[in-house]
């Protein structure tokens, strides 16, 4: 049997109440108002679609044995980079093994859905097993344009293998149109769109009943065989238009989450099943269908392994995670749309040592260190000489992961001197669980969330942007655990 | 332990410039002033000096590296000069080195000078600078020293269990104190009192360090002239001369960042060079034989963990004794009594001689009055650089 292993899910911390830019940027276009409801999910300072799929990948692959994992495959239309492949990120992250599959699928936003279409044919074909798929996305849209509205950030993963299947591959149909509702150029930040009428008509009014009669006569199935029926749509009279007239009943509807989210692109059909197996139930089939460039659906069938699914935050356990951000020129400032001052502090060199890097992936990838065989003791980064005072052997340590233990702070503050975007910069001294400690930057808080001996989850972030070379560079960071998560 | 250097060196004489913000004078004209004011009061030609150590730590906007630049500042005939860079320590390593040299019978006459112009930085505070190297420069947080140093508080306060609002008087009583210091000290860069409630309303830099918890960013120099007790003699036959008791470093094992046993409430290396030193120069108690000290502020948290970590305040308790006035200039150990580097102001690599620069006017009773320790015996000069996780410690003492 293949199909879905376990599924994870991101969605970052802070909420954009859709009012707040409305009112900073509503008098461009007042029609705007119409898209101001609700509030969309946005990336922090240090977020992008590559910690966002690596944070729903680690959820997704939480108490699966690393080496076992045989790939990971990225979608995003926001991948950090054009040339680097950020599935190596995100398997960098989750400390795999490096003789596996990896891959980065983009170019549409149907790109996470055909991700996993590759990765189900893969295992299928038995050419590798429990594959990682995740997708993210974090689009921008101009300030004061209708995107800028509707868009979201985050992020959802799932685990494609041939055991303890909690939800079965019945099949897939896919279809591709070069219908070009929104694009952005290969140097464009900003997405742009047709008139919006022809897009809910001629595009989502179209191209998703298509693809639904499309796998129904494929695989001889009615639409009523179905107990929850995926696809993306942020219009919400189109979605209520194509209900209807597929005759899609409103108990097999899933929330789009266009509310609380947003429009996550790449990710939002996945966001929408990682939901749907939150609140599955053995013998439940579902039509996952995505929308961009064309579309892809894809048929499953709820096992009885969904009940030994070890609980994850998933969807709804992020969705719990929030906090406000109050501020539109805030959020201006963590997207780069507009540019501010650091000080003088701010315009020093960062200096990406590529070399070094890759000498140390394994310690900033993964947040491996060592530990002494002899004692122990744990130590980060790696030392060849035990820092023990009553050991001290030399080159008997092995490697230990230390990002997924997590570990209480040891000392910390929050500084107002050091140069940030999001100031103040709040850091300190974190001993993890599994032994050893290191200093690091603290994020998704206040310094009032900090005491001695408080719990940190470690948490995969951008590090820094150099924008000298275009260079996102990546590390890990400290959460304070929120009181009452998990 | 070996003999160690007590009474081997005699600080034959020594100068400091005014630190503050320089802005119309180059190193070079740091450097000269220092010497030329240390080589008159050493009562020798320039040509007698036989070796010369430079410190300095800020590459980027300093002086640069090797001895250069004091050979050709200074134009010193072609002799040895051996740059010295260790963190704020700096200025005692170049202090070490020509000690070591005369000690060892190498030279008879050595020079130490430290020069740092940070005030061509930009930007406050000390310039960002991948001190730690390359690997924890991509990974490391993204920190300053006030930050780093600050976390001394937060770790303190909950390994003593002392209530951060005592710690914050306490820190607002040394940065008083400093201030007081400094206001009748002509050379120091800060020359205002400024009284404990403006301190503890100040904004906050890093919390809960606020902006007179911080030590002013000064250029400037210093710089001694050493030599042995017996040249000394001849040259100054009337006068005490000032001698090294004893000087210590201490460099950081990774017991701090690595090791989870440190607690981070106090520097381990001060600890080690302090006992050292003590058992160098011969003293017993330091509590009671230590006369004043110019220890390194460079936060008022420092200075407060520094007074256990001396072994001087009872671990957990120097909040009571700071608030006793027991360092304060007419207490039982006057501490920082030129303003420290809260006031006199903080040129890295010039520091450390700028401390002994005090200890040795103190010794001599050189000093107007109004601050002019009574009677002192030993006097202890302290050095910290980095951070507390990494650090470099060097303590010198002094005594007649």
């Amino acid at each position: 049997m293949v199909g879905i292993r376990s599924y994870g899910g991101y969605v970052p911390r802070y909420r954009l109440n859709r009012m707040v830019i409305f009112g900073s940027m509503g008098w461009i276009n007042p029609a705007n108002m119409l898209n101001a409801q609700g509030e969309k999910a946005v990336a922090n300072f240090d977020e992008d679609s590559v910690t966002m799929a690596a944070a729903a990948a680690a959820d997704c692959a939480k108490g699966f044995n690393r080496d076992l994992i045989g790939g990971v495959y990225f979608a995003s239309t926001t991948a950090s980079y054009k040339e680097r492949l950020c599935a190596n990120l995100v398997a960098g992250a989750l400390a795999m093994r490096e003789d596996v599959r990896t891959a980065d699928f983009g170019g549409a936003l149907k790109c996470g859905t055909t991700a996993l279409i590759s990765a189900l044919d893969c295992v299928s074909a038995g050419t590798a097993n429990n594959i990682v798929v995740s997708a993210a996305d974090c689009r921008l849209g101009t300030m004061g344009s209708p995107q800028e509205l509707m868009f979201g950030d985050g992020a959802a993963a799932l685990m494609v293998g041939d055991t303890d299947i909690i939800a079965e591959f019945k099949g897939s149909f896919s279809t591709g149109h070069d219908f070009v509702d929104h694009f952005r150029g290969s140097e464009s930040k900003y997405d742009r769109q047709w008139e919006e009428r022809w897009i809910r008509d001629e595009g989502f009014g179209k191209f998703i009943p298509e693809v639904i009669s499309g796998i129904c006569d494929k695989y001889g199935m009615a639409l009523s065989d179905f107990a929850k029926v995926i696809y993306p749509c942020y219009f919400g009279s189109a979605r209520k238009s194509i209900n209807k007239k597929l005759g899609i009943e409103p108990d097999q509807v899933v929330d789009s989450l266009q509310a609380v989210v947003g429009d996550a692109g790449a990710a939002q059909p996945m966001l929408m099943m990682v939901k749907a197996l939150e609140e599955a139930k053995p013998g439940d089939k579902i039509l996952l269908v995505s929308y961009g460039s064309g579309c892809d659906a894809l048929i499953f069938e709820v096992t009885d392994k969904i009940h030994e699914l070890k609980p994850r935050r998933g969807v709804l356990g992020n969705l719990n995670r929030r906090a406000d951000l109050d501020n539109y020129a805030k959020y201006l400032t963590w997207r780069r749309m507009v540019t501010v001052d650091t000080g003088l502090r701010g315009e020093e060199q960062k200096w990406t040592r590529w070399s070094l890097m890759w000498r140390a992936h394994r310690t900033m990838l993964s947040l491996e260190g060592s530990k002494c065989k002899a004692c122990g003791t744990v130590q980060f980064p790696p030392q060849r000489i035990c820092v023990n005072p009553s050991c001290g052997v030399t080159d008997q340590s092995e490697p230990i992961v230390l990002s997924e233990g997590g570990g209480k702070v040891a000392s910390f503050t929050s500084d107002m001197l050091a140069a940030s975007i999001n100031p103040p910069a709040i850091y300190g001294s974190v001993n993890f669980n599994l032994g050893g400690r290191f200093l690091f930057d603290f994020t998704d808080c206040t310094v009032d969330d900090l005491a001695v001996g408080s719990p940190v989850d470690l948490s995969f972030r951008v590090k820094y942007y150099d924008a000298l070379r275009d260079i996102t560079d990546y590390f890990w960071k400290a959460v304070p655990v929120a009181e009452g998560a998990e | 332990m070996a003999e160690g250097i007590r009474d081997k060196v005699v600080i034959l004489g020594m100068g400091c410039t005014k630190f503050g913000e320089r802005w119309s004078d180059a190193p070079e004209d740091l450097a000269v002033d220092a010497f030329t004011e240390c080589l008159s009061d050493a009562g020798i030609e320039k040509k007698e000096i036989e070796a010369a150590w430079l410190g300095s730590h800020f590459d980027e906007i300093n002086v640069g590296k090797g001895g250069n630049f004091l050979g050709m500042a200074l134009k010193l005939p072609l002799i040895p000069v051996t740059r010295t860079e260790n963190f704020c320590a700096s200025g005692t390593e170049a202090f070490r080195g020509a000690c070591y040299g005369v000690a060892s019978g190498a030279y008879d006459i050595a020079l130490a000078l430290g020069v740092e112009k940070l005030k061509d930085t930009g930007y406050g505070g000390l310039p960002d600078s991948p001190a730690f190297g390359q690997q924890y420069a991509m990974i490391g947080p993204n920190a300053t020293a006030p930050g780093m140093f600050a976390q001394l508080a937060t770790a303190y306060s909950a390994a003593y269990k002392v209530p951060m609002e005592k710690i914050k008087e306490a820190m607002a009583h040394i940065s008083w104190k400093s201030h007081q210091n400094g206001a009748n000290n002509p050379r120091a860069h800060l020359r205002k009192p400024i009284p404990v409630e403006q301190i503890l309303g100040a904004p906050m830099i890093a919390y809960p360090l606020g902006l007179f918890d911080c030590c002013g960013v000064s250029d400037g120099s210093a710089c001694a002239i050493v030599t042995t007790p017996k040249i000394a003699k001849k040259i100054k036959p009337n006068q005490d001369l000032v001698k090294v008791k004893a000087i210590q470093v201490s460099v950081s094992s990774g017991e701090e960042a690595l090791y989870t046993d440190w607690d981070g409430s106090g520097m381990l290396t001060t600890r080690r060079a302090s006992s050292k030193a003590y058992e160098e120069a011969g003293i017993k108690n330091p509590r009671e034989e230590i006369s004043m000290m110019e220890v390194h502020d460079c936060f008022s948290i420092t200075e407060l963990a520094t007074m256990e970590d001396l072994h001087i305040s009872e671990p957990g308790k120097a909040c009571d004794d700071i608030l006793d006035g027991f360092y304060d200039l007419n207490g039982k150990i006057p501490c920082q009594p030129d303003g420290g580097l809260k006031c006199f102001g903080h040129p890295i690599a010039a520091s450390g001689l700028r401390m002994l620069f005090e200890m040795y006017n103190q010794l001599l009773g050189l000093w107007p009055e109004e601050r002019q320790v009574k009677n002192p015996k030993f006097g202890l000069t302290h050095n910290l650089g980095g951070i507390p996780n990494q650090n470099v410690c060097s303590i010198a003492i002094v005594g007649l």
